[in-house]
């Protein structure tokens, strides 16, 4: 029988499916392989609807890696957020490999989002909407640790979706409805480690400083997706100093958290001074004209139709 | 739920049970009928590997390769030669590849070679010949490299064979026919959807999805069996199934 090189190929593929016998879940093809796992778009017999479903990769089949996937589906189970992508179902298939079931995101990476051209207003509220997901997991004691562009998804109607939670650090104050049995620390990323993505990472992500890195590194990261997010071109006085903040070298002077940082990001949208910026008496001019240019229009109109007025008087 | 430390790809101890004795088992048994059986099954995965080996990287011509090929399987395989394999240097293909150049060699240097005897194996050379005509070879490969992709070809296709032999057997003809129409047969670019194959074989959609879920769950199954018996212990079916189905 001859088999072509693209046969072979496919069978390879098919190969590597996870073998889903004894679930709900039918493969249907491969999405994405991340570090720990793959992820399938699986249909799901039961309810009749396609999901997302993260599997284990073979070859780092492991129970160490076993139970950071199980972690991670209690971890992101956990966060109940419109931001933060939900987990359906957790489980093992025949050969011993742990899987979950999330949604599936249809919609585009951020990277793909800035490629479309959003004008500066819709970047920055879409980047107002992945601060809120993830000080939301802060406010449970969640810091993701990889936050960037490749995990993010946007939706079609500008909705955000903060995924691959995989390398996320439970904060000692994290409720215990997220914190895994048995006894997370084992697993936990001790210091000396890299986590995260060179150009994300804060600087203490990037020594190893694992003890270090609490929701203000996050702050770092989300400071590199907004600078990502607003491309080449110079940003305004107010916008700079927030990147400047976001993305300070030493922790304590950065945004406490994804909150604040929101915060001054919303700010600048509306035209009100921000925390991070002391802003010139020409700058705040300059806003106070931007941000109430109808009434300065209309006091301009007024203005011009009363000179008129005077003058067709004095003919 | 036991869990396997080490890989995930053969399963816990025991999920794909080897249905057959292993070559190399085989070949190192002390029953003259079951070395012939473990010679007939290395010859069944190796020929066309080893045929299309010795056309390209030894250039010889297909009468002097079907000669050697058919050699080596009747002179240079058995029990001395194994007790000369450590698995713990090489793979057994790797090894079955130096045994075979090592074969050639000393076949080239004798200048007067003796008519070789023993039995002749039907081996279909012609189809190996019509192979090598349509496929594109990369030349520029390493030698274990090109005979590693022939080796998955042909573990592949006995994998197949296999499997329709037991879907016949057990009455899943059609499920059988479904894989091999949308996973085998189909060409590069073709365009064929569940609900034409649903058309074709007159099942509704959902019956062709489930039949290619459960004959891609056993085509694995069976090409993993089919591996397990080539190789020559339990870590080498390991790391062999990862390269194979595991890859990133």
């Amino acid at each position: 029988m001859w088999l072509s090189d693209e046969t072979v190929g496919r069978l390879q593929q098919i190969g590597t499916e996870p073998d889903l016998a004894g679930t709900k879940y039918r493969p249907v093809r491969e999405l994405a392989r991340g570090g720990m796992g793959t992820v399938w778009i699986a249909h799901d017999e039961e309810l009749d609807r396609e999901v997302a479903l993260k599997v284990l990769r073979p070859e780092l089949s492991t129970p160490e890696a076993a139970a950071r996937m199980v972690r991670e589906a209690k971890i992101v189970a956990a966060l109940e957020h419109p931001g933060i992508i939900p987990v359906h179902d957790v489980g093992s298939l025949r050969d011993g490999r742990v899987f979950y079931a999330m949604k599936l995101v249809r919609g585009t990476t951020l990277e793909q989002f800035r490629e479309s051209g959003p004008t500066r207003a819709e970047a920055l509220r879409a980047f107002v909407r992945i601060c809120e997901a993830v000080a939301f997991a802060h406010a449970h004691g969640v810091v993701h640790r990889d936050l960037k562009p490749g995990n993010v998804m946007v939706g079609p109607f500008g909705e955000v979706l903060v995924v691959d939670w995989g390398v996320a650090k439970l904060l000692r104050d994290a409720p215990q409805t997220i914190s895994p049995s048995p006894p997370h620390d084992e697993h936990q990323t001790r210091d000396g480690t890299v986590v995260g993505t060179p150009g994300y990472m804060a600087p203490e992500q990037e020594r190893g400083e694992i003890s270090l890195v609490d929701e203000r590194s996050d702050v770092f990261a989300l400071g590199a997706i907004l600078r990502f997010l607003l491309g080449e071109a110079p940003a305004p006085p107010p916008l700079a100093s927030i990147l400047g903040r976001a993305m300070h070298a030493q922790p304590e002077s950065r945004y406490p958290g994804a909150s604040t940082l929101a915060d001054d990001v919303v700010r600048f949208l509306d035209g009100l001074p921000v925390s991070a910026h002391r802003e010139s008496h020409l700058e705040r001019l300059a806003r106070w004209a931007t941000r109430h240019r109808t009434l300065l229009s209309l006091i301009a109109a007024y203005l011009m139709a009363r000179f008129l007025v005077f003058l067709w008087i004095d003919r | 739920m036991p869990f396997d430390p080490d890989t995930g790809i053969g399963g816990t101890a025991g999920r794909f049970p080897p249905t057959r004795a292993t070559i190399v088992a085989g070949l190192r048994g002390g029953d003259a009928s079951e070395r012939d059986r473990a010679i007939d099954a290395l010859a069944s995965l190796y020929w066309k590997p080893l045929y299309k080996h010795v056309r390209i990287r030894w250039n010889r011509g297909n009468e002097d390769a079907k000669d050697l090929v058919q050699g080596f399987f009747a002179h240079a395989i058995g029990k001395e030669a194994l007790e000369a394999y450590d698995p713990s240097q090489a793979s057994f293909r790797t090894w079955i590849r130096l045994l075979f150049d090592r074969y050639l060699a000393n076949e080239t240097k004798s200048s007067s070679r003796l008519k070789r005897g023993g039995s002749q194996r039907a081996l279909a050379f012609d189809e190996a010949e019509r192979e090598l005509a349509r496929q594109a070879v990369d030349t520029s490969l390493p030698p274990d490299e090109m005979l590693y992709r022939e080796w998955v070809r042909s573990l592949f296709s006995i994998a197949i064979e296999r499997l329709r032999a037991e879907s016949s057997e057990r009455g899943r003809q059609t499920a059988f026919e479904v894989f091999h129409a949308y996973d085998v047969d189909r060409s590069e670019g073709e365009r064929l959807s569940y609900a034409d194959l649903a058309e074709r074989f007159g099942v509704p959609e959902t019956t062709i999805t489930n039949h290619l879920s459960a004959m891609r769950r056993r085509f694995r199954e069976t090409a993993l069996e089919t591996l397990r018996e080539a190789t020559a212990s339990e870590q080498e079916f390991r790391a062999e199934a990862r390269a194979l189905f595991g890859r990133t």
